[in-house]
C-alpha cells in the first residue's frame, strides 16, 4: 500500500555513509551532479558511475530498495530515451515506417538514461542516509551566509523540516483513511475517470481536515514552547565535522576534477 | 462459527529494514451474536488482527473465514464481506466527509446499492441506535461535539446492519459520561439487532462490564482467551505483560493475599459486595 513509498525516506543505519555530516554530504551530492553533467564520454560516465557505486556500497542501503524508488518515475526515464533515440540526426542505424534510430541517437539515449537514473540514485542515497532534520539544519547552516542579505533561512528550513517530517504522518493517515472508507464500501478501482475522481473525495476532505488539525496544533505546541523564530536560537546537536568528511570531500573534489580533465583530454 | 481466523499471521514491510512481524499463528474463532473483547497493550497486534476480519489486510500466511468461506476467494465476496462485518476505526470522526450528517451515514448503505427508502430508514434507524436526535441529522458533521462526531461515525456502520461489528477503542478520548452512553447503545443494539460485536480496547474496566468473553493478545499472539471470570483471575499474568486489572479485582487479590478467602474471579463491584457480604455472614453464622 501506500506505505510502501519510499521515495524521500530515511532508512536508519550505522555505516560511514550515515556518520558524514549531512553538510558533507549535501556538497558531495552537489559536487556529484555537477560532475555527471559534465561528463561526456563513456570513460567519464564510468568514474561518476564508479563513484556512485562505492557509496552506494559503503551506505549498505539494499540495491532492490534503491531500485524501487525508481519505478514512480519509470515513465519519464522510457519517454526521455525514446525521444532521444527517435530525434537525433546521424548516422542510420534502422529505418522502419517513419522511425528511424540512429547510432548517435543510441548514444544519447544511452547516455540520457543513465544520466538520469544514477541522478535519482545518488539523491535517493542523500536522502535514504540521511534524515530529513539533519537535511534541514544542513541546509540552514549551508545558506547563513543569505542572512546576510535579509533572506530567511532559519523560516525555510523550518518550513521544509516540518514538510518533510509530516510526509510519513500524512501518509499513514492517508492509508487509514481509505482503509475506513474501504470498510464502509467504498470503491476506488472501478468506474471511468470522472467515477473515480468522485471515489477521492472521501479521501480528500478527511485528509485535508486532519492535516489543518495538524498545523494548528503544532503551531500551538510550538507557540507554548516560546518559539520565536531563529534568531539567537541554540542548537542541541552540534554539527561537526570530521577527519572523514574531509576526506570524503577531497575524494569529491577529486572526482569532478577527473570528470573535468577527462572532459578536456576529449575523451 | 460466523468468522474463523487459521494460522493467520502478517508481517509489515517485509524485505526493508522497517520489517515487522504483528501478529503470529492466530487461530480464534467469533459465534453469532457473540460480544467479544480483545485486550492488549499498544503494539501487541489488536489492530492489525481486527483488519484481517473484513479483509482489509491480506494475511502473509493462514486464512480468514467468514461463515466458511474464504474472505479472499473472490473480489465480489471480498467487497460483500465488507458490509457484513463492520468496521469502525478508531478516532471514526476523523473519516467524516459528507455535508451533512445524513448524507455521511448513507455513504455505507449508497455504496451497498440500496434503494433510496431502504437508506432512508437505515440511516434514521442506526442514528436511533447510536442516540443522535433527528434534528442533527440536516447538519453539517463538522459543527457538532466530538462525542457527536463519533456516534455519527459508528452509526454510518451500522447502517450497513453488518452481522459483525468490530469496534477499536470506540470510547478513547471521550469523559466517562459519554464513554458509558456509547457503551449501552452497543449493548442495546446487540440486543436488538443479534449481531456479534468485538471490541477492542487496553480498558480492563471498560471490557469487564459488557463483554462475554475476553481474548488477550500479548506480542501479536494470543496469551489467553476465556470468560472474564477466567481471565482476571489471572491477574498476576496479566499485571506482568502490562495490563491493568479492574480495581476490584486488585483489591480482591490483595485481600488474598491477607489471608481472606475470596473467588479471585470477581471483576465488578456488584460481585464484589455480594462476595464480601456472604463472607460476613459466614463468620457471623
Amino acid at each position: 500500500m501506500l506505505k510502501d513509498v519510499t521515495l524521500g525516506q530515511y532508512f536508519p543505519g550505522d555505516t560511514v555513509v550515515h556518520r558524514l555530516d549531512p553538510r558533507t554530504k549535501l556538497i558531495l551530492v552537489i559536487v556529484y551532479i555537477v560532475a555527471l553533467f559534465c561528463a561526456k564520454s563513456y570513460v567519464s560516465y564510468a568514474v561518476v558511475a564508479a563513484f556512485l557505486i562505492l557509496c552506494m556500497c559503503l551506505s549498505r542501503i539494499r540495491l532492490r530498495v534503491i531500485v524501487k524508488g525508481l519505478k514512480p518515475l519509470l515513465l519519464i526515464i522510457v519517454l526521455t530515451g525514446l525521444l532521444n533515440m527517435f530525434y537525433t540526426p546521424g548516422r542510420e542505424l534502422v529505418h522502419f515506417w517513419i522511425f528511424t534510430i540512429t547510432w548517435e541517437g543510441l548514444r544519447n539515449a544511452v547516455f540520457m538514461i543513465s544520466r538520469i537514473v544514477m541522478l535519482i540514485f545518488g539523491t535517493f542515497l542523500l536522502t535514504y542516509t540521511t534524515s530529513p532534520i539533519a537535511l534541514t539544519d544542513a541546509m540552514e547552516l549551508l545558506m547563513s551566509p543569505l542572512k546576510r542579505i535579509k533572506v530567511p533561512v532559519h523560516e525555510l528550513s523550518m518550513m521544509m523540516c516540518i514538510a518533510l517530517r509530516f510526509i510519513p504522518t500524512l501518509i499513514s493517515e492517508t492509508d487509514k483513511i481509505i482503509s475506513a472508507q474501504k470498510a464502509r464500501g467504498a470503491d476506488f478501482e472501478s468506474g471511468n475517470l470522472i467515477r473515480r475522481a468522485k471515489a477521492l473525495i472521501p479521501i480528500l476532505v478527511p485528509l485535508f481536515i486532519s492535516a489543518f488539525r495538524r498545523a494548528d496544533e503544532l503551531a500551538v505546541a510550538m507557540e507554548s514552547r516560546c518559539y520565536h523564530g531563529g534568531k539567537g536560537r541554540t542548537r542541541m546537536k552540534q554539527l561537526r565535522m570530521a577527519g572523514r568528511d574531509y576526506l570524503a570531500l577531497a575524494f569529491g573534489i577529486l572526482l569532478l576534477a577527473a570528470v573535468i580533465v577527462l572532459r578536456k583530454l576529449g575523451l | 462459527m460466523l468468522l474463523e481466523t487459521r494460522g493467520l499471521s502478517h508481517t509489515y514491510s517485509a524485505g526493508t529494514p522497517f520489517e515487522r512481524t504483528a501478529i503470529e499463528h492466530i487461530d480464534l474463532g467469533i459465534d453469532s451474536g457473540e460480544f467479544l473483547g480483545i485486550i492488549g497493550h499498544t503494539g501487541s497486534g489488536k489492530s492489525t488482527l481486527i483488519q484481517h476480519f473484513n479483509a482489509l489486510l491480506k494475511p502473509t500466511a493462514g486464512q480468514v473465514l467468514f461463515e466458511g468461506k474464504d474472505v479472499w476467494s473472490d473480489p465480489a465476496f471480498t467487497r460483500a464481506l465488507r458490509f457484513q462485518v463492520g468496521l469502525v476505526f478508531q478516532y471514526p470522526e476523523h473519516q467524516l466527509f459528507e455535508e451533512t450528517v445524513y448524507r455521511d451515514i448513507a455513504f455505507g448503505p449508497k455504496n451497498m446499492g440500496l434503494s433510496e427508502e431502504e437508506i432512508h430508514e437505515r440511516v434514521y434507524e442506526a442514528a436511533g441506535f447510536v442516540g443522535v436526535p433527528e434534528r442533527l441529522l440536516e447538519s453539517s458533521p463538522f459543527e457538532l461535539s466530538g462525542g457527536q462526531k463519533r456516534r455519527i461515525a459508528i452509526a454510518g456502520v451500522i447502517a450497513m446492519r453488518p452481522k459483525i461489528l468490530i469496534l477499536d477503542e470506540p470510547t478513547a478520548g471521550l469523559d466517562p459520561a459519554g464513554r458509558e452512553s456509547i457503551l449501552q447503545n452497543l449493548r442495546d443494539y446487540r440486543e436488538k439487532c443479534g449481531a456479534a460485536i468485538v471490541m477492542v480496547s487496553h480498558s480492563m474496566e471498560e471490557i469487564a462490564a459488557s463483554v462475554e468473553r475476553i481474548v488477550v493478545m500479548n506480542h501479536g499472539r494470543i496469551q489467553m482467551d476465556g470468560s472474564p471470570r477466567e481471565v482476571f483471575s489471572r491477574s498476576a499474568e496479566l499485571t506482568e505483560i502490562g495490563l491493568d486489572v479492574p480495581q476490584v479485582t486488585q483489591v480482591f487479590a490483595r485481600l488474598r493475599d491477607l489471608g481472606l478467602e475470596l473467588d479471585p474471579g470477581v471483576y465488578t463491584v456488584e460481585a464484589a459486595a455480594s462476595a464480601l457480604l456472604a463472607l460476613r455472614g459466614g463468620r457471623h453464622a
